[in-house]
């Protein structure tokens, strides 16, 4: 989230504090001016981006000329004021504000959660506040367990309110309150003793002691007894940083404390518990290949070598197009574009395709059409925007942080909202300036486009063109020709109009920018421009096939018909996703599958290899917005290997002499021949996100049944989530899709 | 009335006109909330889930910020109690008048302590802070009742007669 904003003011304050001078914009609060001078003071309540409270007096300071200590998180600078944030006046009161804490504030450090790295623990160490004069017995409830996934202990809160505001403010859930009084004071939540709301877990995050402790990390483990790695969730395609906490090779925990990354501290419920799934007791763990009708445990070299030998024999006999290849939504840029050169340059075929969940070569081809590659917006950029139009989708359920975007926009700085969805989502209902409810988001936006707009659209239209630098967000519901008409209308509208398309998953745009398309090269350029051919052609040796390859649905329509004699699958369940029946897969001679779970496609492979999560890997992935962001590895899963490993392998055995040594060197290869991808790699090394801006000119987009979203809600995740216990646990979890919370 | 194990699901049309009336006379709506909760509770007996849920409906707030006010004030209670609150000062001028002694002698006769309510649903009985009628020490109210200068004898008549259907 933002942090707070300063007016912008034509004369700086000069002040002083601590003897320093400091000069800061008219409004700035005092202990916004003190960080920037490099002094900290300490407070609770106080939580930039988040309405003031007063409520916990830890940032009294004294300011000359004024008769009492004065909270620094309430009160602005004023030229000429003298402040003093650690003499004897203001240590005393801090101290004494602790004592009065620690009144009922249980001493149970040593078995706390957040011992260790208690923002409480750290005040007291710091200001020798341990001692109290305090003699009666402490007043105690006993913990609650508000979710499964968060609970609460009345007695270690300080009534911060920072889990009120953050649910209201940030969140918009408003799922806690602060009943009765004084000393009696407790945080409810807002189904009688149980939280009914999005479970993102932020209240547990921002709580500065272990008042809200999280279902899944609680008296787990001590935070020095952990390592900590930077990496980027792999659930929805918003690509928030995420840092996991590892102990003993095991993931135990998920946040982002250093609000590092284009989410800042923010994660939702599949971020912040739903990698638990990498930790399933379900997870494949050996390859497995089928003989004699069943599958049995055999070693990755019986397994690659069998797929090899099958390969061979179909190419063989039916020719290289009798072979395909499905390729996945989550697995990393590297491993994409090394999967359709396994494809192109060595099986010989542009038979591959992936579950496409946005329209991103229609986009790139409209905005390299109309001469405007530059204009994908960045996830900042969707908060920081004037004016927002977005079609279709529900963000609030598939695309969390892209919704909480959206919301610091108009919260913070009041921007416009405009809404075109055949349902009443949350976003339509508390943001949105204009809502336009609709039957179908195709026919709207030609009638939003066209001569004359009908009923709502006109007066939504009518405002946008008063609007300027309008965010554009869509769905899959526009797509091919539509995203075309959508952006060349867009571009007319006043300033710098940017878009986004909302793809599901974590690389679900990289797998389009690094070529899962069987008409499309990394980077968007169609399999039979010649000279774009040559680009790959001349690192990979031998020729890229110039006719487009079969997509998706032809794929399965060829595997029933006979002329698809081998599949190979890398994290995709196409089983599922698109209903192909098992007797479809069962006329194949070799069906692939290189996955984290048993799921229904691995059930009938012929070959089942065991690959390893985001978590078990490096390399790079590309949010929606097109921000390329680095995956580090975390941790090992005894029997796994990455796709990464998986795909060199492969090749080897079918003879191709692959010079790659490390995903490293794929990317570095990606940055050089990938139009678009010539981006700054220290600034991904250091964990930032950088946005790509590919260009191209694909073809059209073949068929309609192309490009859908699996519709996923805040606690679904494709084939993943249901091996994950905390994205099933939750009562909420049982909601019908679209619910609001 | 409203009386414990009995549920009353419905909110009177009078009690709904009542409530327009209390909103319309403040600027912002929220600043109705005590009052409604007020005559809200005086027709149920206790301020239920429903008329938590009517009261954020109209106040334009979510259900929460309602319970956060129904915290706020102990005069509101959130769950049912006795036809017959008795709530019996203890403060000062009223216990050097032998305060404590009412509030035993409730106790015993009622067969209930502090905040608790009869079997019967028909008394409860809460200690309560000053109630400012420190010139007829020892005072207790019995919903909006005031009775004075209490005795035990007093207090067993009043009982006998609230027993009787008495108000």
């Amino acid at each position: 989230m933002p942090e707070t904003m300063t007016t912008a003011a034509p004369s700086a304050v000069t002040l002083t504090i601590d003897g320093k001078t400091v000069t800061a914009p008219p409004g700035t609060l005092l202990i916004e001016a003190a960080k920037q001078a490099g002094i900290e003071v300490p407070s609770f309540c106080y939580y930039p981006g988040m309405a003031l409270q007063g409520a916990c007096r830890m940032c009294l300071v004294s300011i000359e000329k004024m008769g009492k200590l004065q909270t620094a998180c309430t009160t602005t600078v004023a030229p000429g004021m003298v402040v003093h944030t650690e003499n004897d006046e203001v240590r005393n009161a801090r101290k004494a504000m602790l004592e009065f804490l620690l009144t009922n504030h249980p001493l149970d450090c040593p078995v706390c959660d957040k011992g260790g790295e208690c923002e409480l623990q750290d005040a007291v160490f710091r200001y020798g506040a341990a001692e109290t004069r305090f003699m009666e017995s402490k007043l105690h409830h006993e913990e609650k367990q508000f979710s499964k996934l968060i609970y609460y202990d009345w007695p270690r809160c300080i009534l911060c309110y920072r889990c009120v505001r953050v649910c209201d403010e940030i969140m918009d859930v408003n799922a806690y309150g602060v009943a009765f009084r004084a000393a009696h004071s407790e945080i409810i939540p807002n189904r009688g003793e149980k939280l009914e709301c999005e479970e993102c877990g932020m209240c547990v995050d921002i709580c500065p002691v272990g008042a809200l402790t999280s279902g899944t990390y609680r008296y787990k483990t001590r935070p020095w007894e952990m390592n900590y790695t930077g990496t980027v969730c792999n659930h929805c395609g918003d690509g928030c940083k995420t840092t996991l906490s590892i102990r003993n090779n095991e993931i135990i925990r998920a946040n982002n404390r250093d609000h590092s990354g284009i989410n800042g501290e923010f994660l939702c419920v599949k971020g912040r518990f739903g990698w638990d799934f990498v930790n399933s007791q379900e997870r494949l763990l050996e390859p497995r290949v089928r003989r004699n009708g069943s599958q049995a445990p055999a070693s990755w070299d019986d397994a690659l070598g069998l797929a090899v030998e099958r390969l061979k024999a179909v190419i063989k006999e039916h020719g290289r197009d009798a072979v395909a290849v499905i390729g996945s939504n989550r697995t990393s840029n590297e491993e994409n574009y090394l999967l359709q050169r396994l494809a192109r340059s060595v099986l010989g075929t542009n038979n591959i395709d992936h579950h496409r969940t946005a329209d991103y070569a229609s986009l790139v081809g409209a905005l390299t059409a109309a001469g405007a590659k530059d204009r994908h917006a960045t996830m900042a950029e969707i908060a920081s925007a004037n004016s927002i139009l977005l079609i279709g989708n529900d963000p609030t359920q598939q695309h969390p942080l892209v919704a909480l975007q959206i919301r610091e926009a108009v919260r913070q700085h009041g921007a416009h909202l405009y809404v075109i969805n055949r349902n009443r989502i949350k976003l339509a209902e508390r943001q949105a300036a204009v809502f336009a409810e609709v039957k179908n988001e195709t026919e709207a936006l030609a009638s939003l486009i066209g001569d004359s707009p009908s009923g709502e659209l006109a007066a939504l239209r009518e405002k946008l063109q008063a609007e300027s630098d309008t965010v554009v967000i869509f769905g899959s519901e526009i797509q091919g020709r539509d995203v075309q008409r959508l952006v060349r209308w867009a571009l007319a509208l006043p300033g710098r109009t940017r878009f986004v398309a909302l793809g599901d998953y974590a690389n679900s745009r990289g797998a389009a920018d690094m070529g899962l398309l069987p008409n499309t090269l990394p980077g968007y350029s169609p399999v039979s421009d010649v000279a774009a051919s040559a680009r790959f052609e001349s690192v990979w040796g031998g020729s890229i096939p110039s006719k487009p390859g079969r997509n998706i649905r032809e794929i399965i329509v060829d595997i029933d018909s006979g002329a698809i004699k081998a599949l190979l699958v890398f994290g995709s369940n196409p089983a599922k996703t698109f209903g192909v029946s098992k007797e479809t897969l069962a006329k194949l001679s070799l069906l692939f599958v290189a996955d984290l779970f048993p799921t229904e496609t691995a059930a009938m492979a012929d070959v089942v290899v065991p690959a390893a999560s985001f978590a078990e890997k490096s390399g790079t992935v590309t949010n929606l917005c097109g921000e390329v962001q680095a995956l580090r590895k975390t941790m090992r899963k005894a029997g796994t290997r990455s796709d990464f490993e998986i795909l060199l392998a492969l090749a080897r055995l079918l003879g191709a002499a692959w010079p790659y040594r490390t995903p490293d060197d794929v990317l570095r290869e990606i940055v050089e021949r990938v139009p678009g991808y010539s981006i700054a790699l220290p600034h991904l090394l250091v964990g930032g996100a950088v946005p790509t801006r590919p260009e191209g000119a694909p073809l059209a987009l073949e068929r309609a049944d192309l490009v859908f979203s699996s519709g996923d809600s805040l606690f679904t995740s494709g084939s993943v989530s249901r091996f994950s216990w905390a994205l099933n646990a939750p009562e909420e979890a049982r909601r019908p899709r679209g619910h609001i919370f | 009335m409203g009386f414990r194990g009995q549920k009353i699901e419905m909110i009177s049309d009078a009690l709904k006109s009542k409530f327009d009336q209390v909103i319309a006379h403040y600027p912002s709506k929220r600043s109705a909330i005590v009052p409604l909760l007020v005559f809200g509770q005086d027709e149920i007996g206790h301020v239920s889930g429903e008329l938590v849920e009517e009261i954020a409906r109209r106040v334009e707030v979510r259900p929460i910020e309602v319970e956060e006010t129904i915290g706020f004030y102990s005069m509101l209670h959130r769950r049912p109690i006795g036809k017959h609150n008795f709530q019996v000062c203890t403060n000062v001028s009223c216990m050097l008048r032998g305060a404590e002694e009412i509030m035993a002698h409730c106790e015993r006769r009622l067969g209930i302590g502090h905040k608790q309510t009869t079997a019967d649903g028909l008394f409860s009985l809460e200690e309560v802070e000053c109630l400012g009628a420190c010139c007829g020490a020892p005072a207790m109210q019995v919903n909006y009742d005031f009775y004075e200068n209490l005795t035990p004898e007093k207090v067993d008549a009043l009982i006998a007669r609230l027993k009787k259907g008495g108000a």
